[in-house]
């Protein structure tokens, strides 16, 4: 995991914001982000629902609703793919960086072919010929698990099930193969077994074609098993980064022990399940100290004075939080 | 999806024979008859001319005269005139109220399809705002009111087109009664498809169309277009039934030769065999658009076909 820190910047997020405009006023979903990614890192962006992580990734692609603006760069390669004209936009989308959604069942169009649907973007980013595509495309469904993908191609997206639409939806977003991949919850609408099928299929092709995986989840099962390192958002920002055995070892963010101990464990027998008390903050009504400081056990004084920054405790692990925890042994005899 | 539209003609056949016999029953319940007029006739002219169209004969076995000639494909005679059988009186004005009727049908998807489509892509902008009330007019003023006044402009002020009649069939002569026809018609089908389009545009697939780079106009007219139609081709059936039975007011206004008027002399004459014959013409008509909406959906939704 070293060596990780000496490849080249893919992804850089630079004071990146989100702010939406509302009836009842402006609500900042994310704000002042800073995130860098590197060519084939994969990451894992970990969070409540609501906690902007989602926002965060369909603000990059240009693709939030229409009271949502951006503030801030998201340098991919260097250029700020947030100032970009809508036509320069779209030859990045779907080339450089692809996105693959949540729900298998209403992400591809009900009423073109499976085959329409995955040559399109070859014919428009790579100038391919109608007839080069489909080999391209058959080539990459045999690639994700299709079995039969010749009679398949031909299939409308209600002809197959969940899994295999989830694996259509990657082929696609892989096909151009793209420098970054965006990952948002690709397994929620899944059964166990096809999850576990699908985070192998992420980890084998991501690696092959060396694309940086963004994937974004609240499942820290998915995290362990993937990621290389996980930043995790709280109402709108990161609060803590490290590599995946760190933060798993080490959480330092009070936020980040308490999803951990809310992991359900079978060895340990349990009455009650564990839970975080309290609910996710108010984004118009943000407390005036640390976001969490509502909901934090280790709550002292200064958190609730002023926002605390993200710091440096260790290589490549920073946490937003006065008194990061040492260890995780402590933590457990606090929750 | 030709067994499908197999299937769906074969059930097409109960239908039209319910509704043969449901109007040919409700026919003879109505008061008074063909050879009621100001003056009474003679008893055994009566007689003779009951003998003649077997009005004589039980009602029932009337019925089975009139469906079995039906199913020969004979509409039969006409009560108030000799000379011209129901098929032939009405294929006289057929093709001067379907060249209108079709071409207000082509001309009102045309238009509505484009005005709703820009509504939805400008939504609460400023085209959308323009065109709505553009659309509008043509939707709350009735066309007895629409086709005066454009033939007071154009026919009479400006001297562009003609005020009225068929002419020798060209086009100048088709223009005004084809837009007041089409008017109300593009109205609605621009309001549907701009409420349908905003939706799909809101989809997650469409998103998923956006994230691929391919551009706003593949966007709409590849993955847009085809699902937001569905609610409009359900109107499109509807509505060109409507066109194609020829409207009695356009035709009148206009001086036009087709058979919107047919319908409403031979109902008030009672000429059964000219209303029947009109009705199951008309019945047909809608029967088929109907099946071919049909079709279409099956085009525009794969899963329909399954079904």
């Amino acid at each position: 995991m070293t060596d990780q820190t000496q490849k080249e910047v893919l992804l850089e997020l630079k004071d990146y914001s989100i702010t939406f405009k509302t009836p009842d006023g402006d609500v900042k979903a994310v704000s002042n982000m800073n995130l860098t990614v590197r060519r084939g890192e994969r990451i894992a962006i970990v969070g409540e629902s609501g906690s902007g992580k989602s926002q965060t990734f369909l603000g990059i692609m240009g693709l939030l609703a229409k009271n949502g603006q951006t503030s801030g760069q998201a340098l991919l390669e260097g250029r700020d793919v947030l100032a970009l004209k809508p036509r320069e936009l779209d030859k990045v989308r779907g080339k450089d960086m692809a996105m693959v959604f949540q729900d298998p069942m209403t992400a591809l169009n009900p009423s073109l072919k499976i085959s329409r649907q995955l040559t399109e973007q070859l014919e428009i980013h790579r100038g391919f010929t109608a007839r080069a595509a489909s080999v391209e495309a058959l080539d990459m469904l045999k690639r994700v698990g299709i079995p039969d993908p010749t009679r398949r191609f031909n299939l409308y997206p209600h002809e197959l099930s969940g899994g295999m639409r989830q694996r259509i939806v990657i082929a696609m977003a892989l096909l151009t193969k793209p420098k970054l991949l965006i990952a948002d919850e690709p397994t929620t609408a899944l059964d166990v077994t096809i999850q576990a099928q699908i985070l192998d299929l992420f980890n084998d092709l991501t690696a092959e074609m060396n694309t940086a995986l963004l994937m974004i989840t609240h499942d820290l099962g998915v995290v362990a098993g993937l990621a290389d390192r996980v930043a995790v958002m709280y109402a709108g920002n990161i609060v803590e980064e490290a590599p995946v055995d760190e933060l798993f070892e080490k959480p330092a963010h009070p936020y980040t022990a308490a999803l951990h101990a809310a992991i359900p464990r079978p060895d340990q027998d349990v009455d009650e399940l564990v839970v975080i008390p309290g609910r996710p903050p108010n984004l118009q009504h943000l407390p005036k100290g640390c976001n969490f400081s509502p909901r934090c056990p280790q709550v002292q004084d200064d958190c609730i004075d002023r926002p605390p920054q993200l710091e440096t405790l260790a290589p490549q692990h920073c946490a937003a939080c006065f008194h990061p925890f040492p260890r995780r042994e402590e933590l457990l005899t606090h929750a | 999806m030709l067994s499908y539209a197999f299937r769906r003609l074969l059930s097409t056949i109960p239908v039209l024979w319910i509704a043969v016999t449901a109007c040919f029953f409700v026919l003879r319940l109505a008061p008074g008859g063909p050879f009621d007029g100001e003056r009474s006739l003679p008893p055994a002219i009566l007689q003779n001319l009951a003998a003649h169209y077997n009005l004589d004969k039980p009602l029932i076995q009337q019925y089975f005269y009139y469906v079995s000639d039906l199913l020969k494909g004979d509409l039969g005679p006409s009560f108030t005139s000799e000379d011209f059988n129901v098929a032939q009186q009405i294929m006289v004005g057929l093709p001067y109220t379907f060249t209108l009727g079709m071409t207000a049908f082509v001309l009102a998807i045309v238009i509505g399809v484009a005005v709703g489509c820009l509504g939805a892509l400008y939504q609460n902008k400023m085209p959308d705002y323009v065109l709505g009330a553009m659309i509008l007019v043509g939707v709350v003023f009735p066309n007895f009111l629409i086709a005066p006044i454009l033939q007071l402009v154009f026919g009479i002020q400006l001297a562009w087109l003609p005020v009225g009649g068929w002419g020798d069939g060209s086009l100048k002569f088709l223009v005004l009664p084809v837009v007041v026809m089409a008017l109300p018609h593009a109205g609605r089908i621009s309001r549907i498809t701009r409420g349908s389009m905003i939706e799909v545009m809101n989809q997650n697939f469409i998103r998923t169309a956006k994230a691929k780079g391919i551009g706003p106009r593949l966007t709409v007219m590849r993955h847009a277009l085809k699902p937001a139609m569905m609610p409009v081709v359900s109107y499109l059936g509807p509505a060109a039934s409507y066109l194609l039975t020829g409207s009695l007011v356009v035709e009148s206004i206009f001086g036009l030769p087709g058979i919107g008027r047919y319908f409403i002399n031979a109902a008030l004459n009672r000429d059964y065999g000219m209303v029947l014959g009109t009705v199951i013409f008309y019945m047909v008509l809608i029967v088929f658009l109907n099946l071919i909406v049909d079709i279409a959906y099956a085009w525009l939704d794969p899963k329909v076909r399954n079904r």
